[in-house]
């Protein structure tokens, strides 16, 4: 019986993991291409424009599956802090390290999009929505935390910070967003929301196909980044080893 | 708990004798309330209408300034390892230290806000709900500066990081505290429940910074 | 396909879409090879000549 927890400790040797995502890798890079081709096929060839926002709602199609993808990145990025630090588990900062950048990409399409969709909906570029304003905040979260791990040179103690970091962020997420709405709703102003229109079935499918997909591409990224970080460890204790060797060959002619 | 206050009232006395990181800080919120309606140009109303969300955020700026340097020296003259070995717990040290940084810091920040205030034409029923935001929300402000603080320790550009680490943490302290001055001075409904907010926030961050700031700093005191 | 007024506003999300996660892939995909031939190289030299020096 494969429980979590049999499951994550079975990954815990990192040469286990090396041969599992071997294996796994490729049928996830085949199931993302599946279902981003068959969603996007759906989006311009299967769904109508939109009564209100005609044909500009397709950009829906990606905008809202990268926002998704940036909080459940967070979420992973916190939830591999907390085993890093609760539990130990040798491949917590590995993934926590890897999420990051990756994270900060999805973060990043969610705000270009959002903001070339709300262009022609509103006319300008940026409107301080509250929700594309949570996801502006939710960038810099990211950039924080790829910021402070690079300030540190030393990678276990990086690996603690980061993660005290990521969990601090992820306690704070939901009161800065609660904030930012609260604020936004007392304003005298009209809001204007970025969401997707009442969802009728044949937006709805394509919307569901594309998030699945990049939620799989997402698996199969954070999967090939895990490995070169594997790689890049092992590469840094071999580089460790033949330092520490050559140094005890060239003290021997002394003698 | 005598403990507590002896720290607290340590850093207070240190604070008042260099006297070099408040000055900075005041000078800094002086800066930034002058330059503001210089480039706004003489357009009394529209300064007027900005002028709470000015105070407050130069504030949180001038604040970000002085906090880089909550930990600093007593970490590098060692004193941070003896009073994280002593008797008052790291958490006790991290509450004392931030709370002096209120005291020595936000609270001469707030007695100069409605003071600038008069050069950004705030409204007069806004000096009062003003202040009274800011010491309802500048608690936040020192408590989450600590876990901040504490992350850059090392760092040695650590003004820059901080910064970074440092601006979604003030975000709600700042939603809430604008927004219970506009319902104050629209007369709305909503300022109770803003006010309330804010409070709650500060609040929040008094108990829950202390430990994470203080995790933070036992990785990197061993 | 006619994409209506705002078409080049969906063609340009798109387009950093498909831009962005391209070139992320192809680090990746660098980085793994980099690292490799990095290891491979040292294990060569371990194995090998560790007396000659460059």
């Amino acid at each position: 019986m494969l429980t979590m927890q049999s499951l994550t400790q079975r990954l815990a040797n990192p040469s286990n993991f090396m041969a599992l995502s071997a294996r796994l890798l490729p049928w996830c890079w085949g199931l993302a291409a599946a279902l981003i081709g068959i969603g996007l096929y759906l989006a311009f060839f299967g769904s109508p424009p939109d009564y209100q926002q005609g044909q500009t709602v397709k950009i829906m199609y990606i905008h809202v599956p990268a926002a998704w993808l940036s909080m459940l990145v967070y979420a992973l990025i916190a939830l591999s802090s907390f085993g890093l630090l609760v539990f130990r588990h040798p491949l917590a900062d590995v993934s926590a390290k890897a999420a990051a950048p990756l994270g900060a990409t999805f973060t990043f399409l969610a705000l270009a999009t959002g903001s070339l969709w709300g262009k022609p909906m509103w006319g300008t570029f940026w409107v301080w929505d509250p929700r594309l304003t949570s996801v502006l905040i939710l960038f810099f979260l990211y950039l924080g935390l790829i910021a402070l791990r690079s300030s540190i040179e030393d990678e276990a103690l990086a690996a603690k910070l980061t993660a005290v970091l990521s969990l601090v962020g992820i306690a704070i997420l939901p009161v800065i967003k609660f904030s930012v709405e609260w604020n936004s709703l007392h304003q005298p102003a009209s809001v204007t929301r970025l969401g997707a229109p009442t969802i009728h079935a044949s937006l709805l499918w394509p919307l569901l196909i594309m998030a699945l997909g990049m939620t799989v591409l997402f698996v199969a990224l954070q999967l090939k980044a895990m490995r070169n970080e594997i790689l890049r460890r092992r590469l840094k204790a071999l580089r460790r080893i033949a330092a520490a060797s050559a140094a005890d060959l060239s003290q021997q002619p002394a003698e | 708990m005598s403990a507590f206050w002896e720290l607290v009232r340590r850093d207070v006395l240190i604070a008042w004798k260099e006297g070099g990181t408040l000055g900075v800080a005041l000078g800094f919120y002086l800066v930034v309330v002058v330059l503001l309606p210089l480039a706004l140009g003489p357009d009394l109303n529209l300064i007027a209408r900005i002028a709470p969300a000015v105070l407050w955020v130069a504030f949180l700026l001038s604040a970000l300034l002085s906090l880089g340097r909550l930990f600093e020296a007593d970490f590098e003259d060692g004193s941070l390892d003896i009073l994280a070995t002593g008797t008052l717990p790291l958490e006790a040290v991290v509450a004392g230290k931030a709370f002096a940084h209120w005291l020595t810091t936000a609270l001469p920040l707030i007695a100069l806000a409605p003071v600038l205030g008069l050069l950004l034409n705030l409204r007069p029923d806004a000096y009062g709900v003003l202040v009274a935001t800011m010491l309802a929300g500048t608690p936040a402000v020192s408590f989450l500066g600590a876990i901040g603080a504490a992350l850059t320790v090392r760092t040695r550009r650590g003004g820059l990081l901080i910064g970074l680490l440092l601006l979604p943490l003030f975000v709600p302290t700042l939603m809430f505290g604008i927004e219970a001055i506009g319902a104050a001075l629209s007369e709305a409904d909503s300022f109770a429940a803003s006010f309330l907010l804010l409070t709650a926030v500060s609040l929040a961050a008094m108990v829950l910074a202390p430990p994470a700031a203080a995790g933070a700093l036992r990785f990197q005191l061993q | 396909m006619d994409l209506g007024l705002h078409a080049a506003y969906i063609w340009s999300a798109y387009g950093v879409v498909a831009v962005t996660l391209a070139a992320l892939i192809g680090w990746l995909v660098a980085d793994g090879r980099r690292q490799r031939r990095l290891i491979e190289d040292i294990e060569a030299r371990g194995s090998g000549g560790t007396r000659s020096r460059r």
